[in-house]
């Protein structure tokens, strides 16, 4: 959800120099309502998207207020939450959120580097286009098709292989006490992976593929291989446009709902064990989960989530406008 | 959908308005609902009009088939059901906001205040109509028998992770003919609160002598284990691993085992007639009335063949109604949910598996669903 506004810039009507004056005129006066109206759109549309994002921040304060004002008996009298504020609730939320979808952060992107590599710079070029196609349409497949997906069948593709990694590599607390079926966070990220590779792979690809001729060209004239030219034109000069991808897909997999919902057992612990069962749960998750027969303060507390998703959100998409720019002046962008 | 409070506002604001228009005009037309109610809540022809009712999302399916097969007899009636929950099916009905409502849970003292007040100096009605047995399921493929047999207290603690293996003495010592294998248990619960769970957590608490050490809840107690949403995520997850264990809906167990509870010295696995008879051989609650047929279920009952495992939903009316239209919809629906065919209906596994109810508990039913009134 990253919001940039900028007022475009006001550019004065350019007609370029007829020769018949009358015509210049004419072509002056309709040129500068036109460019009016535009302006004016383009200002509105900027401002529709604060307007509609502070109403959105707005109502989350609203309705959680209650809960974030609320005593912890009132709190506790809610069957499921089971902590004595707020705080404390959201804590492992927060902790199960990020967890999953940095897990899925480092699954998705080295194979998206590599698919958006081999389309830009190795693939011959009607599969690449065709190649191309295939990704984006992987980003229109719906998320509940994924959670469908994860859930029916992938856990039962995923337990011989959880198996093995918990029997070999268990000894490292991270792998420990695999429990079938696999419906555990590492389950969820491989499906929130899958899903946010589209956006972050077709993204990489643009940005490689803006790579210049001439820095390539140059690379291979010095003597470099196919792989040296791209470790030293093609990455450092895509770099920040992949982490804007990542950043992207990081915001898909933080809001996802139906695909955790659908695949992990849920749990509200600070927990890194990632092949345990009732240990994580996601916050948007967690809310489609507890909504249906909620009213009252619990309604409010799972709004109060909401809002702390929402600044979670927010304050990744911060990190990563920061990080751009910091690194902005090493890539080959300017 | 909840009523934000200035709907809720609305509403009885609503209502009262309705009250005085009706107060107003009851002189005139004060001979018909008598005709009506005398003639059995009226034929056919005579019944339109809407009918609300929110509540409980356990009895969402078998309304849908009630309303459905009430909608043969009565076209004219457009009958809707807010699957809300049964805290706010019992809130908006309070509120006057639907007619009835189904609730897995009875009315609580303030309540039943309250409801005297919403019904016009009448009394609520609560009629146990849909019962449905609650089944233990194991993922065991391999296992030799149609029925592992398994006590409250086995349960109980395979539940609460002390038993770990199936092949732990004590499912050894219920099942002697049986082999059974060395997997481990994988107990599943359900992670969102849900009817079923606080029944099966009620069971629990109440049958096993004190091996379950938790209260009765819609939620599940214990943390950091197997789980899944909703009866289909349960069964699913059930599914997924060989040795799992976890309780769904009865009608929803498909090739699952299911196990026979202990019951007295027996063992009884479920059927409708099992989870009807439990009914039946429950004494009524200590504020029970002829109107409010709210049952203590008895989750340790000795009776032969009854399957103490069953969770009841009620159907929560008003004795008295101030307008002709809703009250004699109320009846004519009611009539139809406790009668055979309305019974028989929500039985349908394709509809919602519940077990009908015995005849007996029809005929009380049916009596207080009689003395529905208008006010005067």
């Amino acid at each position: 959800m990253a919001v940039t506004t900028s007022t475009p810039p006001q550019r004065g009507a350019d007609p370029q120099a007829p020769a018949d004056a009358g015509a210049a005129v004419r072509a002056a006066s309709t040129g500068r309502v036109a460019s009016r109206v535009f302006a004016g759109l383009s200002t509105g549309a900027g401002v529709l998207i604060l307007v509609t994002l502070a109403a959105v921040a707005v109502f989350l304060v609203m309705e959680a207020w209650p809960a974030l004002t609320a005593s912890s008996e009132d709190l506790e009298a809610i069957s499921w939450f089971n902590a004595s504020s707020v705080a404390a609730y959201v804590g492992p939320l927060v902790f199960g959120t990020l967890l999953a979808s940095v897990l899925a952060l480092l699954l998705a992107v080295p194979v998206s580097i590599g698919i958006a590599l081999f389309i830009s710079h190795y693939a011959p070029r009607r599969l690449a286009q065709g190649l191309g196609y295939l990704i984006d349409l992987l980003a229109a497949i719906p998320s509940v098709v994924y959670g469908l997906w994860g859930a029916l069948w992938l856990i039962g593709q995923l337990d011989p292989v959880f198996t093995w990694l918990s029997s070999t590599l268990g000894f490292v607390p991270l792998f420990e006490g695999y429990q079938a079926p696999a419906k555990n966070v590492l389950s969820a990220s491989v499906v929130l992976a899958v899903m946010i590779l589209p956006i972050i792979t077709a993204v990489s690809r643009e940005v490689f593929l803006q790579t210049p001729r001439l820095h390539e060209e140059a690379s291979l004239a010095l003597g470099a291989t196919r792989w040296e030219m791209v470790r030293m034109a093609v990455l450092p000069f895509g770099r920040s446009g992949v982490i804007s991808a990542a950043m992207l897909g990081l915001g898909r997999a933080l809001g996802e709902t139906m695909a955790v919902l659908m695949v992990i057992s849920p749990g509200f612990l600070y927990s890194f064990f990632l092949l345990k069962p009732g240990q994580h749960q996601t916050i948007a998750a967690n809310i489609a989960s507890k909504f249906p027969e909620s009213s009252g303060l619990s309604v409010s507390a799972l709004i109060a989530t909401g809002l702390a998703l929402f600044v979670v959100t927010f304050a990744v998409n911060f990190a990563a406008r920061w990080i751009i720019a910091r690194r902005a002046e090493f890539s080959g962008a300017n | 959908m909840k009523l934000t409070p200035h709907k809720r506002f609305g509403a009885v604001a609503l209502t009262g308005v309705l009250a005085l228009a009706l107060a107003a005009c009851s002189s005139t037309s004060s001979a018909e609902p008598g005709e009506t109610s005398g003639a059995g809540g009226g034929s056919a022809a005579e019944l339109s009009g809407s009918l609300a009712g929110a509540g409980a999302s356990s009895q969402e399916k078998a309304v849908a088939g009630w309303i459905a097969g009430f909608n043969d007899t009565y076209p004219d009636v457009a009958v809707s059901y807010d699957a809300a929950g049964s805290g706010g099916g019992r809130e908006q009905f309070l509120s006057g906001g639907v007619q009835f409502a189904g609730s897995d849970a009875a009315l609580k003292p303030e309540e039943i205040e309250k409801a005297t007040e919403r019904c016009f100096g009448g009394e609520a009605l609560e009629l146990p109509l849909y019962i449905s047995p609650i089944a233990v399921v194991y993922n065991l493929p391999d296992l030799d028998t149609e029925h592992l047999q398994l006590s409250a207290a086995t349960i109980a603690k395979i539940f609460n992770r002390e038993i770990t293996t199936w092949d732990d003495p004590a499912i050894a010592a219920e099942n002697p003919d049986v082999t059974l294998p060395s997997t481990g248990i994988i107990p599943v619960n359900r992670n969102d609160e849900s009817g079923t769970t606080e029944n099966f957590t009620e069971y629990l608490a109440a049958a096993s002598d004190g091996a379950w050490p938790h209260e009765a809840s819609g939620d599940w107690p214990l943390s950091g284990g197997q789980s899944g949403k909703g009866t289909q995520g349960m069964i699913d997850t059930v599914s997924g691993a060989e040795g799992a264990i976890g309780y769904a809906d009865a009608s929803r167990a498909g090739d699952l085992g299911t196990v026979a509870l202990k019951v007295g010295d027996e063992y009884v696995p479920f059927s409708a007639e099992a989870a009807a008879k439990v009914v039946d051989a429950s004494p009524a609650a200590a504020d029970a009335t002829d109107k409010r047929l709210v049952v203590e279920l008895d989750r340790t009952t000795t009776e032969k063949g009854a399957y103490p495992l069953v969770l009841v939903s009620y159907s929560i009316a008003c004795s008295t109604y101030d307008s002709e239209s809703d009250a004699n919809n109320v009846k004519a629906y009611l009539s139809y949910v406790a009668s055979p065919e309305g019974q028989e209906r929500a039985a349908d596994p394709s509809v919602a598996g519940s077990a009908p109810i015995s005849d007996d508990l029809r005929t009380k039913v049916q009596a207080a669903i009689d003395a529905i009134t208008v006010a005067s």
